[in-house]
């Protein structure tokens, strides 16, 4: 078997934390594999410098049309890649562009992927969720090469190596982007830190009945240091935008404190925190699902509930 | 515009799981259109409705693959206002991905349509991968997880806007195409077909259900069984399930019962605050 190559996604200042815990699911099958673990960096030579801090190898396709993360131009570069490297597998975090750019490549490369994977078991056999989490299903990819899209938070986020590595220009040749374009990126304006990165998380669902409403749900999460998140019927009902939501079709997040609040606990929405170290649900509803995976169950409207939580924090810290 | 949309059944999402010697047991599961689909079939509804007279124009061509069975699910999104559906034979319990993905690829080879629609994941094997791995091997362009969709008036383009980690991304892709639908293409101003409705035209908010209409017609349909060798596919599994378990349950916690008890729980107890 061969290399492992892992598709490293950039941000304005270098490698994009997401996809630091790829680099250690990578490691993790190298072992398997017995080949090097290659990084790729596509479109920004900036980043693959700072990959370079993580990883011993680094392939860097510079071409500023690699810079927009299209499916359509980046999955024939993954492909090659790993042609060109004899590598036996590929992965990448379950991002957004990780989930759309590598079945692409799978197709391309006509081998098997495991999605959203939570433990590599073997060379070829990983575990995933599926049925929203409900049942832990162990995978085993029948393809000489494999891919596998990596849930973020079951890997520790790789941390940079003592040395920095070697970083090797590749030519990506023509870039056919298939007449797609990427017109605009609307990011969500926050100071808050990475959702499925964040220590604490605040989650308001729909009983928090408008988006108004969730500017307390925002102090509190302000106060702690923590991210917003949302339940999919909050996002669902227009109330906080779906980048927020937490479920098994949004963003899987497991912070040491995850606070919901007037979320019934749908299982979709489970299947998104129940990773979470210490879960505190607060609902008016004694019987809420909620509780039932809670570590500590309050049962209380928000509106009276959440300013008081927030001045018994201010208390304890003495503000 | 000729639409082709997949649809998959799922088991209810709300039964509790069943697992049995090392695999999910779904002998007693009640079953559901995955919602996404569903999600999928009424947005390609909305790009054939509308015209400046309230016509319809286009065609909406449902694929499904699975037991007989199917085809009860298949008639309701049929009464819901598809065309008509293809049914190919298969045991969609076992399939992978890569599997689906090039049957649909021979059926769209057949078909020729300007635009395939897809729910952007199913809620049971919650891969995530079958529209991308169509659009790949069919070398097509692809736009997934899509909150809108606007066709434009000449029909050979699309502009989207699609639910990505940090925001709302917009991309434009030529026709044909391959999109996958997130929970929001549901709005009611969320997709629209330039060629016949104008931009103030707007639909119900969320899926649609089937009219009384739309079951009496429904029954005239066409549900035309596919044999997965007619397709002339190569159909190896690229991916085999080993085991299957249920997660580890989580430990009982405490009700508190006041904000100063879950303070000093989380302070003293828990370690984290």
């Amino acid at each position: 078997m061969g290399a492992v190559a892992v598709l490293i996604e950039t941000t304005d200042s270098g490698v994009r934390s997401t996809s630091r815990p790829a680099v250690t699911a990578a490691r993790q099958l190298a072992q398997h594999h017995g080949g090097p673990v290659v990084a790729l960096v596509l479109g920004d030579a900036a980043a693959a410098a700072d990959a370079a801090r993580y990883m011993d190898r680094v392939w860097s396709y510079a071409a500023p049309a690699l810079r927009a993360p299209l499916a359509e131009t980046w999955a024939p570069v993954l492909a090659s890649a790993v042609k060109k490297l004899g590598a036996s597998a590929l992965v990448a975090s379950a991002t957004s562009t990780g989930k759309d750019v590598l079945p692409r490549a799978a197709a391309l490369l006509e081998a098997g992927m495991a999605s959203d994977i939570t433990a590599v078991k073997g060379p070829k056999t990983f575990r995933r969720p599926t049925f929203a989490g409900n049942a832990l299903t162990d995978v085993e990819v029948l393809t000489p090469v494999v891919l596998a899209s990596v849930r973020q938070t079951e890997f520790a986020a790789a941390a940079p190596a003592p040395a920095p590595g070697s970083v090797e220009t590749q030519d990506a040749g023509a870039v056919d982007p298939l007449g797609a374009e990427l017109v605009a990126l609307h990011a969500t304006k926050t100071v808050r830190p990475e959702l499925t990165e964040a220590a604490v998380v605040v989650s308001g669902g729909r009983g928090m009945k408008s988006g108004e409403n969730f500017k307390l749900l925002e102090e509190l999460t302000d106060l702690l240091g923590g991210a917003l998140g949302a339940s999919r019927a909050a996002a669902d009902a227009g109330m906080v935008p779906n980048d927020l939501q937490v479920g098994q079709t949004g963003k899987v997040v497991a912070p040491k404190l995850y606070i919901a609040v007037a979320i019934s606990g749908a299982i979709q929405h489970l299947a998104g925190m129940k990773g979470s170290k210490v879960i505190v649900a607060i609902n008016k509803d004694a019987e809420a699902p909620i509780f039932q995976v809670a570590d500590y169950g309050l049962v209380a409207t928000w509106e009276t509930a959440i300013p008081a939580l927030i001045s018994e924090i201010k208390k304890i810290r003495g503000g | 515009v000729k639409i082709l949309v997949s649809c998959k059944r799922v088991p209810n999402p709300e039964q509790k799981l069943k697992l049995s010697a090392g695999r999910v047991d779904l002998s007693s599961a009640s079953w559901q259109v995955n919602p996404f689909d569903e999600y999928a079939v009424e947005t390609a509804l909305r790009l054939t409705e509308k015209g400046k007279g309230g016509e319809r124009s286009g065609e909406v061509v449902l694929v499904s693959i699975g037991p007989k069975e199917v085809a009860q699910p298949m008639r309701g999104l049929l009464a819901m206002g598809a065309d008509r559906a293809l049914l190919v034979a298969g045991d969609d319990a076992s399939l992978d991905p890569d599997q689906v993905a090039r049957v649909l690829r021979a059926l769209v080879t057949a078909e020729k349509p300007d635009l395939v629609v897809m729910g952007k994941q199913s809620v049971d094997g919650d891969s995530n991968q079958v529209g991308q791995l169509l659009a790949g091997y069919l070398g097509w362009p692809q736009a997934t997880f899509l909150a809108s969709i606007v066709v434009a008036e000449d029909g050979k383009s699309a502009t989207v806007t699609r639910e990505v980690d940090a925001g709302v991304e917009e991309k434009r892709v030529p026709l044909p195409a391959v999109v996958t639908v997130d929970l929001r293409i549901i709005a009611s101003k969320a997709v629209r077909n330039a060629a016949l409705a104008g931009p103030d035209v707007e639909w119900e908010e969320n899926q649609r259900y089937a009219s009384l209409k739309g079951i009496m017609a429904a029954k005239k349909k066409e549900i035309r069984e596919v044999a997965p060798a007619s397709l002339g596919a190569s159909l190896a599994p690229m991916v085999k399930t080993i085991n299957q378990e249920a997660p580890p349950g989580r430990k009982a916690g405490v009700k508190v019962a006041s904000v100063e008890e879950l303070v000093s729980k989380l302070r003293t107890e828990a370690k984290v605050l």
